[in-house]
């Protein structure tokens, strides 16, 4: 009889521990509620989507929750939601610029702070502690260097644009038509892939240009895909193109397929569009400085000679077809 | 002599189709005349014609399941893309599930697709037929849906179809001098053409789109033939998901055939087929997905501005559909009817046309003289 | 004089592409008169009809409206000058209520004042004697009402010429005499009436003057008074009657233990006849006999499981079998031409061709169609049997005329060689000439040894083929009689004592 208290204080002592610990646990997660698009809506997407969850995991300390929608409204009652439970940080990749003023106004009041990945909002700047985004300028200036610099004159250019009016359209198309306005380039087909980025619009585009007899060594496609339908046009006209060939090939994206495509010497150069913020404002959390306003991520482009596998592996999104293979 | 006429009913028919082809492929001559140049290019043609039927191949197929589709169930289905994109999806994996890929593994993952193109088109043409369903309305299901479905399947990426065979599908067999998907199409459409010499299929299907009640009632089940239209699509969609996911080289289950039902319904439209339903030309929607087709690129070859192609196309549509309207039809037989008449009158001598009036004339009063 | 002379058309040509279908035709109305037009399907009735109302311009000749020349060149045109139309098919909004049936599109105002519209059709069908309320849904009235409700939309727009294109051919006895009170009441308004039928009885009640076209020509102006029947159909038929009287019913060959070709017992559908039992012999031809409504048609079409069968047991000659759809039947060598030639008969857009050999192409299953070659001669073979006029075998159906679109159906189904033959009033609304073709044709196939059942609003008409009548009434059958001599009275009086 005399053990039973001792086994009692122990129970207690064990009881005290664990409550005590969770509670630690609780305190020490931080809540992290994340308004994103879904993972099916591009390669991109689900590149990113996937970074989130990878990041605001438990194991690096987050108590991270993440909804993924297309839909404007739902994502703003998504993001309601997360102020009701009291989040810590709300993350947001808006479907739509727009609509975001009052469920940002009382993220404030309640005191989360609101930080945008990927895509800006049409707010006041106060609205929100920081917005880290791709800068589309940035990578048309990558790609539009890299063609002045490694192209030989004349440069003779086929602009095959995404969904035309997108931030991605308009920041990658404007650094190139600046160039041509400038004599340094010409422009000799601009066409569109289409509001869906289409493969086929691309290829069509091209072989347009080819039966106009239209002389060209550079195709400008502002995604992979739509530069592997370039491409594809150009195999069936017998038109050579790549390292060794007439034709430069740029893409946009870093899709594995393409990084070894540029690797194998296949086409000629591919530009960055990072989808991976989670990292940068993983390090802003936890350090406590997270800067104001719009921030702009660091992105690469790799041509044949700069290219590795490490950063087919690491910086690539979607599958990769290996090593050497090329995507035709 | 009575076939004889037939045949020459049907071209009619066609007509309006073809001519406005005509009309698009001679605003190409003008633009140049080497329009219908073909060269060989390793091997293979190479020229606008070759790029043009190599282009529309998907298209020419949806369209001639949208046809049935429309003539039985008087709607369409808009699910054909992303039907396409599940079918092709798992046509891939199963691909790259195989390891080494032969012929054998291609038509085993060809088969399977079709099949799986088989449930889509059940599930649809059950919605349709036995439940009542506006084919739009239920198609709308998966159009909006499926293509998650497909990503899924792609086990969220856009897996890349990088083998020898598949190339050859997407692209030309060395020593075949024709793009392997213009030949998959012919043989299609030739297929096609046996199962309508072979069957019942264009009567059930325009008695069922004509007068359900009818078609009943001469031992007809209307419910089974738009529920076997709705398979057909299903297969159809599967046989043009194959086709684009190897020319394509990998598979974007995001943007694999996208929009096109909005292409194939506007192919049967031209082809003089009315969309809701009744008497169908397979050969006019064939002509009308090749109109689509060339109506694209010549939008590109006159290059108009990438801002304005949008409008410029929905404004070649529009005229295009009033040219081939019954409307327009009639009034141009009757202005072609006239002129004919003008013609033999004059022909006939000037004053011809006023002594028939004196004629009548002469014969009324004659008449009232009993 | 002139000035009652309302319409006067004066050497009226029309041709169509190799057809001439109107040639120097002249015709009259007079204010307040009923005056029918009269002739077998091609006779150029339905052109004259659409000179009229401007839906064809002539290609000759005058039209004078109260003596001055006028040329109509759009039904809306027509109308302006007060001349309307109801045709056979209703052209209404089933829909619609009963007042907007009547004013809707007409309204001058943007807004529709709805209470004064009521009112105002309340007014008009109490004035008209139509039994219906302004706010009732058209569909949910009869068909003799919708008929009604059309002829009042076409008078209110201030019509001084009413034409009527067989109104009544879808009337039950009591609607038609309903029909002809508002008739006479326009009539004695001033209204001029052309009426087209085909049932001659009909002509007699109430027309006051003819005109008979044939072949597109005028054949001639008559007084009724003064014109009796049976040279009516020889001035319309363009022969002497021999014809028709020859036609005799035989008395079938049946002996007493003879396996009946078609037996049912306890038949019911979901159309909601009562069960009921029915035996047909070889070379017979039995009638359902009954006011419409009766469950005549439904009865029939149980037979045929054209509606879901609820119960009962059917065998064929002497062997049980199970009739679950049309195709069951017409397996068993069952044919059924239906009531509803448009709507459950023809496939409209579908070719002569299509139409003759579709029950037949049905029979022999999805995967072994005709060849070309076999269906034109089929179709060949059975528009020279049948003497249909169709200017080839793929012209589409609905381009033929009525009677002619009937003979298609009945091809149809006598191609398929059936033991036993259903038709649903296969004359109603086609020319004396081809009604009695079908007549004869009727006794020929069962001299040859088919079973078929006649039905048909005319009772005479089923006299004269029907060996034995089935009597029905409220969806239950009252009685049966059979004999060589069977009178109208006969029948009627069955079906006023409801069989007992």
């Amino acid at each position: 009889m005399k053990r039973l208290p001792k086994i009692g204080l122990l129970l207690a002592v064990i009881l005290v521990l664990s409550c005590g610990s969770a509670i630690v646990a609780a305190q020490e997660l931080i809540k992290v509620g994340i308004v994103n698009l879904p993972p099916e809506e591009s390669g991109y997407r689900q590149a990113n989507v996937e970074d989130m969850n990878e990041v605001f995991s438990r194991e690096n300390g987050y108590d991270g929750k993440q909804t993924n929608t297309a839909d404007n409204s739902e994502q703003i009652a998504a993001a309601r939601g997360y102020i009701r439970d009291g989040v810590d940080f709300l993350l947001i990749s808006a479907a739509n610029a727009s609509g975001w003023d009052d469920v940002l106004q009382s993220a404030k009041r309640a005191g989360v702070r609101v930080i945008l990945f990927d895509r800006a909002i049409d707010t006041d700047p106060s609205n929100y502690e920081a917005a880290l985004l791709s800068d589309m300028h940035y990578e048309g200036q990558l790609a539009t260097d890299w063609v002045l610099n490694n192209v030989p004159e004349p440069i003779n250019v086929i602009l095959i644009r995404g969904q035309l009016g997108s931030a991605a359209e308009i920041g990658r198309s404007a650094p190139l038509l600046k160039a041509a306005e400038e004599g340094k380039l010409n422009i000799v087909a601009d066409g569109t892939g289409g509001d869906t980025w289409s493969l086929e619009e691309a290829r069509k585009v091209v072989e347009a240009a080819i039966a106009a007899g239209k002389d060209f060594n550079v195709i400008y496609a502002q995604n992979d895909g739509m530069a592997q339908g370039a491409v594809q046009a150009l195999e069936a006209a017998g038109i050579s193109h790549g390292k060794d060939g007439k034709v430069k090939i740029i893409g946009f994206d870093f899709n594995r397929f393409a990084l070894r495509n540029v690797q194998a010497g296949y086409w000629d150069a591919d530009v960055q569009c990072n989808p991976r913020q989670a990292g940068q404002i993983d390090q802003w959390i936890k350090s406590g400085n997270i800067p104001q306003g719009i921030v702009y991520q660091e992105e690469l482009i790799l041509d044949t000679d700069t290219i590795t596998d490490e950063h087919i592996e690491k910086f690539g999104i979607n599958a990769d077809p290996g090593k050497g293979v090329i995507t035709r | 002599m009575p076939r004889l006429k037939t045949r020459v009913n049907n071209v009619s028919n066609l007509f309006l189709p073809l001519s406005v082809l005509v009309i698009l492929i001679i605003i190409n001559l003008i633009k140049g005349a080497d329009y219908f140049k073909i060269t060989m290019v390793n091997g293979a043609f190479y020229g606008n014609i070759p790029n043009i039927l190599f282009g529309a191949s998907e298209l020419v197929i949806l369209s001639i399941g949208m046809t049935f589709v429309t003539a039985a169930s008087r709607g369409q289905d808009i699910s054909i893309g992303e039907s396409g994109a599940i079918s092709s999806a798992i046509f891939v994996q199963y691909v790259l599930s195989s390891g080494n890929v032969t012929l054998w593994t291609i038509l085993v993952g060809f088969v399977i697709s079709c099949l799986a193109g088989i449930v889509i088109g059940a599930f649809n043409g059950t919605l349709v037929s036995f439940f009542n369903v506006q084919p739009m309305v239920a198609t709308l299901i998966l159009f909006l849906g499926g293509r998650s479905i497909a990503f899924i399947i792609d086990g969220k990426v856009s897996p890349i179809l990088a083998n020898e065979i598949s190339n050859r599908i997407g692209t030309v067999i060395p020593g075949v001098p024709i793009h392997t998907p213009i030949i998959l199409t012919v043989v299609f459409i030739a297929i096609v053409a046996v199962i309508l010499k072979t069957t019942n299929l264009r009567l059930y299907v325009e008695a069922v789109g004509v007068n359900p009640s009818a078609a009943r009632l001469n031992g007809i089940n209307p419910k089974k033939v738009i529920f076997l239209t709705f398979v057909l699509m299903g297969v159809f969609s599967a046989v043009a998901g194959f086709i684009a996911v190897n020319k394509a080289g990998r598979h974007d289950s995001v943007n694999l055939l996208k929009f096109i039902m909005m292409d194939a319904i506007l192919a049967v439209a031209l082809g003089g087929n009315s969309l809701s339903g009744g008497k169908f030309s397979i050969t006019g929607s064939i002509i009308g997905a090749y109109t689509i087709e060339v109506l694209n690129r010549t939008l590109l070859r006159l290059e108009v501005n990438p801002e304005a192609i949008k409008l410029f196309k929905a404004v070649f549509i529009i005229v295009l559909m009033i040219i081939a309207s019954p409307v327009v039809r009639v009034y141009a037989k009757k202005a072609l009817d006239k002129a004919k008449g003008i013609f033999s009158n004059y022909s006939a001598g000037q004053t011809g046309g006023l002594s028939n009036g004196a004629v009548s004339a002469a014969d009324t009063t004659g008449k009232r003289g009993e | 004089m002139q000035s009652e002379m309302f319409l006067k058309m004066e050497g009226i040509c029309k041709s169509f592409p190799g057809v001439r279908a109107l040639h120097n035709v002249d015709f009259t109305l007079r204010k307040g008169e009923i005056h029918a037009l009269m002739g077998e399907n091609g006779a150029g009735k339905s052109t004259l009809i659409k000179i009229i109302t401007g839906v064809y311009q002539k290609d000759a000749g005058q039209i004078y409206l109260e003596g001055r020349p006028v040329n109509p060149k759009s039904p809306q045109d027509a109308q302006g000058m007060g001349i309307g139309t109801v045709f056979q098919e209703i052209a209404l909004c089933p829909n619609l209520t009963v007042a907007e049936n009547i004013f809707i599109g007409r309204s001058r105002d943007r807004f529709v004042h709805w209470k004064q519209m009521n009112a105002k059709a309340a007014e008009m069908l109490d004035s008209l004697g139509i039994p219906a309320s302004p706010t009732q849904e058209l569909a949910s009235c009869s068909i003799a009402v919708q008929q009604m409700i059309a002829i009042a939309r076409a008078v209110d727009m201030d019509c001084k010429i009413l034409i009527l294109d067989e109104p009544t051919s879808s009337l039950d006895e009591d609607e038609v005499q309903k029909l002809f009170a508002l008739m006479r009441q326009l009539k004695a308004r001033g209204v001029g009436i052309i009426f087209i039928t085909h049932f001659l009885d009909q002509v007699y009640e109430i027309s006051d003057r003819i005109t008979v076209l044939r072949n597109g020509e005028l054949i001639g102006e008559y007084e009724t008074s003064e014109l009796p029947q049976i040279e009516l159909i020889s001035k319309m038929m363009g022969k002497a009657l021999s014809d028709v009287s020859a036609i005799k019913k035989h008395e079938p060959q049946k002996s007493a233990d003879s396996v009946p070709v078609f037996e049912a017992a306890g038949l019911s559908s979901a159309a909601g006849v009562r069960p009921f039992d029915f035996t047909i012999h070889k070379g017979e031809v039995n009638g359902f006999a009954g006011l419409l409504g009766s469950g005549r048609s439904e009865s029939v079409r149980a037979i045929f499981a054209a509606d879901k069968v609820t119960g009962g047991e059917v065998k064929v000659n002497g062997r049980n079998v199970k009739i679950k759809s049309p195709l069951d039947a017409m397996k068993q060598g069952i044919g059924y031409l239906p009531e509803d030639r448009k709507g459950d008969g023809i496939i409209e857009e579908l070719s002569v061709r299509d139409n003759i050999i579709l029950a037949l192409q049905v029979m022999k299953g999805f995967f072994r169609p005709l060849s070309r070659k076999q269906a034109e001669e089929f179709a060949d073979e059975f528009i020279e049997k049948l003497d249909i006029k169709t200017p080839s075998t793929s012209t589409p159906i609905k381009s033929l005329s009525g009677g002619n679109q009937q003979k298609v159906v009945l091809a149809r189904w006598l191609l398929t060689q059936p033991m036993y033959l259903i038709l649903d009033e296969p004359t109603r609304g086609i020319d004396v000439g081809t009604k009695v073709e079908i007549q004869k044709l009727v006794l020929k196939l069962a001299e040859a040894g088919m079973s078929l059942t006649f039905i048909s609003s005319e009772i005479d008409e089923m006299l004269r083929v029907c060996s034995r009548m089935i009597v029905m009434k409220d969806r239950e059958i009252v009685g049966e009689l059979s004999g060589m001599h069977l009178t109208e009275q006969d029948v009627m009086h069955m079906i006023a004592q409801g069989g007992h």
